[in-house]
């Protein structure tokens, strides 16, 4: 077998942007590795870049063309999406049409996606879902800088002597930056870290002081904050006076909260906490404050990022090593999304629609007259058109807004009612594919091949190392066969990414002589070779920074017409809905461990199934009493806007009146589990960013009739029940299932769930309402199926295992609807580290034998936590509670 | 001078007994035993295994006649005892043979119930009993091909499996629904039934045997329905009844058998009785395990060492009939006051049922596993509660040893 290759190129996922080297192998597996040589990650990667190689198989993939069901030739649709909307825009106006895009697109796709609407179209009604995820962080920076810029890098966290982490699961969302914290911390050990979260995270493993502020009360401490620096004289009043303006009326706006006791009232904490917090804040010079979600997806969004640069600026600790308000993005080129201005209100290259020079600058260099003049309606805003018929024609590149949306069943409606809906995806059948009239294949990570940019303004080149299957196309081929269907042909006859990135890059350069943050001027003109060489690079590159820019804004002038930096004064609201009688509890949301966004890649791996399964609720064991819910059990959680179900997980991390669920599942995973179908569908007046971490709910134990799982060696077509969950297991497939109505025949039941053929045990117990029954099939097991009163079921370890035995032992099969070997045989539990495969018990056992005392020796002893550490906090947890 | 012990029943009951005896008063009796049939002591249970050809006659012999000689024992073969004398304490035997006794024990065993229909009295109509009735069988087997058995009990299923293993082409009939009913439940029998019908052997289930038909050897049977079936070998397997005939003779309390009180003494002085003649407190006994325990309390009293008492306790049956493993014991039927745990493993010829009233096991039915058997025996024994075990009972005690 010859020697695979390897292609560098880079992870699909969070923000972070690591660098990953993919093998192609011989039997069409990929081997994944992280790039050593990578900036971003220098060779590490968390568990779901790891898990990359399980991704890349065609099951549910999107191969062909298709118009109302049926495949068509790309001819055929590109004309038929062309003819749609040209037909709505000439009968309506530009208005009336919509490109809902992705920060999961490449920059170049982005960059004619967003040229198409604004430039040719004529309408700014161009939006991504890093509206969910950023905006309120680029409406933040571009009030204080004059410009979206992200002023950190990395290393600034690794060189801090203070990093504050603010609305983030670091050890979770973005695993390689905590990865280089936690290493910076262990090379410095005067490293403080402060967490500030309602809820006690992974994160806050590392953390020397966890503030578990109540929900929405950011701007209340950050305002103490600022209160407190200038009350202990840390301002930096020549930095303030020669490059910054507004620090008095921002002094006088939060005035209110010059006293820690009412900070501590209005935000839930203890006062000496706060202090500590302030105190490290005012003596350390070399403080980053790492925001994210959290910051972001409130309705006081942009006060929060604000409220955070306030106290950077007003200490001058911008623009210099180890020092910054740093926003870490959610997506792998929100940035890139950013950059070539693919939100509604951006126009190009981090120009404005409603500044008329940026205009007339963009009109002449795409030459159109038809650029839009307005802000287009940002994700909310464009779903709620489509729903009211405003939008009667939308095309939906890379996303998912039927899951990721606030309100999404309103978002499904709209959709429904859509006279033309296209998609271009890579999955063949999401929860937004099912409304689309038109379905277009796109190549997915791995096929196709352009630049991203990660959250330190880093430019990198992910590559293609498969070929595209089916039909697929790279979205930036599909943009441009539809723009020339309506006639810009010259505007769009890019021959390559490469060709599109020259222009780009010409925008950015286009008339900026260093009046635009962003400017690509030294690349503008790259040869492919180049392109197609391109190392990792952080934005801007020009004359002054021919090989890149790690630090923004060390000549202290900014990009607003005085060059000075606004400090922004802020009134505190509270989020827009509060809890009420009806709705008492505050529901969170947010990623877990293993999960990415909707699942449609990584619930592909068995590995990153298994940390946390199934839709969850994290309760805190005091309401759980209150609203009589049991662990592990399922419950119903409402709001005003729709009701889900959950398995409950009762966790001491959670704050009492808040619960959390992750964004993740949706109807192609499991029933009734989108939590955006219950989360409040308002946003952050300014940037336009939802609520999504709070909204009132209440919650209430879900009583079946039974609960019940289901094991099998192959996919399975289920009778519908109440309650299903559908995971992809080594080998298996496992549903986790619950049932309003009694089965009167057992055995019918499982027979129609399993099918009749092979040999079938079964186990019954009439009286305790109990039924097993397990399928073996050329003595292999084919499938069990387990019924029960309850949640309390067998674990579902041991019989998981046993689709790997070549043929069921004899003792496996006496045992098998015990659930259990029985005796003292072994069962590992629920699995903790993805990358080895280790459970629980598995590892509570290594502890409680007295062999594993610390975290090394677990990874010496198990393996487990040795590869990409993310559960590394579980760990300690077990070794703590041991 | 040595008291007389008189042993009426060569058979496995009484022999035990002396067996018992000979343990612990080696040299209190001269002991006289008379038996009807011409052998030594022979394991009768083993007579199954000798008709399907895993052994050999020789091998089932307990006690040869060179024992009896060794042992001081004055055996009389071939001599059935037709008389007692309580009053002057003799036995008499067919031949006149007279025998007087100090303690006398019966232990006549039992006689199988023949039908009392036309022609049961018919050449090559049999029962299943004796090492006599088996050398019949085989050599029947060897000229002649169509057997019958009436009666699909435990005799009558090894009796089939063995002349089918002789060559012989068996039906057997049985008037219920239920084969081995005593220690089987519907399910069980039905796989049972399944099991040996795959091995070759006919089944006729609810048929009532009305006339066995033949000149001077048997050639059909009818049935009541009035089908018929041809027949050169009828064995009948109807069941059994205590052999109370000497007794009853001989003015000795008898109801359905010999009665006797807890020290297995009869009403009669001196008399004593065990194994599968006796009526002990309105019970009758057909399996071996009860006659032993009979045999021990029996010999006890017969040394003097007045001490045990036989207490019938619940019993459990634990088969391996034609090579299948069977456990039964209690109440494996239920009713409407108890709940059934059961597991099934069709492919692998295994059944459990487990019958339980508010968490207490009240009958239990194992077929082809019953490795869990004496466990689940306890429990029902001991009355466990075994709520916290429910789950996961019907796969056996390993999964309880742990916890």
């Amino acid at each position: 077998m010859t020697k695979a290759q390897t292609i560098s190129t880079t992870c699909p996922y969070c923000g972070v942007g690591c660098g990953v080297l993919a093998s192609p192998q011989q039997d069409g597996s990929v081997l994944i590795k992280g790039d050593k040589t990578h900036p971003a990650n220098f060779g590490r990667l968390c568990s779901k870049g790891s898990a990359l190689g399980d991704t890349v198989s065609l099951d549910n993939r999107l191969l062909y063309p298709s118009i109302a069901g049926e495949r068509v030739t790309w001819d055929e649709a590109l004309d038929k999406v062309a003819d749609g909307f040209k037909k709505v825009i000439d009968q309506y106006g530009p208005d009336s049409v919509a490109f809902y895009v992705s920060g999961q697109l490449l920059t170049e796709d982005y960059y004619v996606a967003n040229k198409l609407m604004k430039g040719f179209i004529g309408s700014a009604n161009i939006d991504t879902n890093s509206r969910l995820c950023m905006s309120s962080a680029v409406a933040g920076y571009k009030r204080a800088f004059g410009s979206d810029s992200v002023p950190c890098s990395y290393e600034d966290l690794e060189t801090a002597d203070l990093i504050v982490i603010e609305g983030s699961n670091t050890a979770w969302c973005h695993p390689v930056v905590f990865q280089r914290i936690n290493q910076a911390r262990k090379n410095n050990p005067d490293l403080k870290i402060v967490v500030i979260d309602p809820r006690k995270t992974a994160t806050c493993d590392i953390a020397d002081l966890h503030l578990p502020l109540k929900s929405g009360t950011d701007t209340v401490l950050f305002g103490g904050l600022l209160q407190y620096l200038s009350q202990h004289n840390i301002i930096d009043n020549e930095y303030v006076a020669n490059y910054t303006e507004g620090l008095f009326e921002a002094l006088t706006a939060s005035q209110a909260l010059a006293s820690i006791e009412h900070v501590a009232e209005k935000c839930g904490l203890a006062a000496d906490d706060i202090a500590t917090f302030y105190g490290l804040f005012a003596k350390t010079e070399k403080v980053v404050t790492l925001y994210s979600q959290g910051v972001n997806q409130s309705s006081s969004g942009t006060d929060n990022s604000n409220s955070i640069i306030n106290c950077h600026l007003a200490t001058g600790r911008i623009g210099k090593p180890a020092m910054g308000p740093f926003s870490i993005t959610g997506q792998p080129n929100a940035m890139g999304g950013r950059e070539v201005g693919g939100l509604a209100n951006q126009l190009a290259a981090h120009m404005d629609i409603d500044n008329p020079e940026h205009h007339d600058l963009v009109s002449r260099f795409w030459q159109t007259d038809r650029l839009a003049k307005e802000n287009g309606a940002k994700a909310v805003d464009m779903f709620n058109d489509v729903a009211g018929g405003k939008i009667k024609a939308i095309w939906v590149m890379a996303t998912n807004p039927a899951v990721s949306l606030p309100d999404a069943n309103k978002v499904r409606d709209a959709l429904k009612s859509c006279e033309l809906v296209v998609v271009s995806d890579c999955e063949l059948n999401t929860d937004t594919t099912q409304f689309a009239d038109v379905l277009l294949p796109a190549a997915g990570w791995g096929e196709k091949d352009g630049t991203v940019t990660n959250s330190e303004r880093r430019i990198s080149h992910q590559r293609a190392f498969l070929p595209a299957p089916g039909q697929a196309k790279p979205d930036w081929w599909i943009i441009n066969q539809v723009a020339q269907r309506l006639g810009f042909d010259e505007q769009f006859n890019h021959q390559s990414q490469a060709d599109i990135f020259r222009e780009h890059a010409a925008l950015s350069a286009f008339e900026n002589d260093g009046v635009r943050d962003f400017d690509l001027s030294a690349m503008a003109d790259i040869s492919d070779d180049a392109y197609d060489q391109l190392e990792p690079i952080q934005w801007p590159v020009n004359k002054d920074y021919p090989n890149g820019c790690q630090r923004l804004f060390t000549d202290n002038r900014f990009f607003t017409a005085n060059a000075k930096a606004k400090i922004i004064p802020i009134t505190v609201h509270a989020p827009i809905n509060s809890p009420s009688e009806q709705y008492p509890l505050i529901l969170n949301t947010g990623r877990i461990r293993d999960q990415w966004h909707t699942m449609t890649r990584t619930a592909r791996s068995a590995k990153l199934n298994g940390h946390i399964p199934e839709p969850i609720v994290e309760v805190d064991p005091q309401d759980a009493i209150q609203w009589q819910i049991e662990d592990n059990a399922l419950a119903r959680i409402e709001s005003e806007w729709g009701s889900m179900l959950a398995r409950v997980q009762l966790s001491s991390g959670q704050q009492q009146g808040n619960v959390f669920v992750p964004m993740h599942w949706n109807e192609q995973f499991a029933a009734r589990s989108c939590v955006d179908t219950i989360v409040n569908p308002v946003v952050d007046s300014i940037s336009g960013q939802p609520e999504s971490k709070h909204t009132p709910v209440k919650i209430a134990p879900y009583q079946p009739h039974w609960y019940g799982f289901i094991l099998s060696r192959v996919p399975l077509v289920l009778t519908q029940s109440h309650y299903w969950v559908r995971i992809k297991g080594e080998q298996f497939w496992r549903y986790e299932l619950a049932g309003e109505d009694k089965i009167t025949d057992y055995t019918t039941w499982a027979q129609s769930q399993l099918g009749v053929d092979g040999e079938w045990l079964e186990f019954s117990d009439s009286g305790a309402q109990r039924y097993r029954a397990g399928k073996v099939v050329n003595n292999q097991l084919e499938s069990v199926v387990f019924v029960g009163p309850s949640h309390e079921l067998p674990t579902r370890s041991w019989l998981s295992q046993l689709f790997s035995e070549v043929s069921l032992s004899d003792e496996s099969r006496k045992n098998l609807l015990a659930g259990s070997p029985g005796g003292d045989q072994p069962d590992v539990g629920a699995l903790v580290c993805a990358c080895f495969g280790i459970g629980e018990n598995t590892i509570k056992d290594a502890i409680a034998c007295g062999k594993a005392k610390s975290v090394e020796d677990i990874g010496k002893l198990l393996k487990a936590g040795t590869n990409c550490g993310s559960c590394i906090p579980e760990l300690k947890n077990f070794l703590i509670s041991k | 001078m040595k008291e007389k012990l008189v042993l009426i029943g060569n058979g496995m009951a009484g022999m035990r007994t002396v067996d018992e005896l000979l343990k612990v008063a080696p040299d209190k009796y001269d002991i006289t035993v008379f038996g009807a049939e011409p052998h030594g002591n022979y394991n009768r249970i083993m007579l199954s295994p000798v008709l399907a050809g895993d052994k050999k006659i020789d091998e089932i012999i307990i006690h040869d006649l060179q024992w009896y000689q060794d042992n001081e024992i004055t055996l009389f073969t071939g001599k059935t005892v037709v008389k007692i004398d309580s009053r002057q304490q003799q036995v008499i035997a067919e031949d006149g043979t007279r025998a007087s006794y100090d303690k006398l024990l019966i232990a006549t065993g039992s006689v199988p119930f023949m039908l009392p229909i036309p022609g049961n009295e018919l050449d090559g109509v049999i029962s299943f009993r004796d090492i006599n009735d088996v050398t019949t069988m085989i050599e029947t087997a060897k000229t002649h091909k169509k057997a019958v058995v009436i009666g699909g009990g435990l005799l009558g299923l090894e009796a089939a499996n063995g002349l089918m293993i002789q060559g012989m082409d068996v039906t057997v009939v049985h008037r219920g629904y239920i084969l081995m009913n005593m220690q089987l439940d519907q399910t069980a029998s039905d796989m049972m039934r399944s099991e040996l019908e795959h091995k070759g052997i006919h089944f006729l289930m609810d048929y009532d045997t009305a006339e066995f038909i033949g000149q001077d050897r048997v050639e059909k049977v009818r049935f009541k329905d009035g089908s018929e079936i041809d027949a050169d070998l009828v064995v009948v397997a109807a069941g059994i009844r205590p052999n109370i005939a000497v007794a009853e003779a001989s003015d000795i309390q008898c109801e359905r058998g010999i009665l006797v009180d807890d020290t297995l003494k009869t009403f009669s002085p001196n008399i004593y009785a065990v194994g599968e003649c006796v009526q002990h407190r309105n019970q009758t006994f057909g399996l071996v395990a009860p006659l032993y325990e009979q045999a021990k309390v029996c010999a006890n009293h017969l040394a003097n060492m007045a001490q045990a008492k036989y207490i019938s306790s619940a019993t459990s049956t634990k088969l391996k009939v034609t090579g299948i493993n069977l456990f039964s014991a209690g109440d494996f039927n239920g009713d409407k006051t108890t709940e059934a745990l059961i597991f099934k493993d069709p492919a692998k010829h295994i059944y459990k049922k487990i019958v339980v009233r508010d968490n207490v096991v009240v009958g239990v039915v194992l077929y082809g596993d019953t490795i869990d058997g004496n466990w689940y025996f306890s429990l029902l024994t001991e009355q466990t509660d075994i709520a916290d075990m429910r789950e996961t009972l019907v796969f056996g005690k390993h999964h309880h040893d742990a916890a």
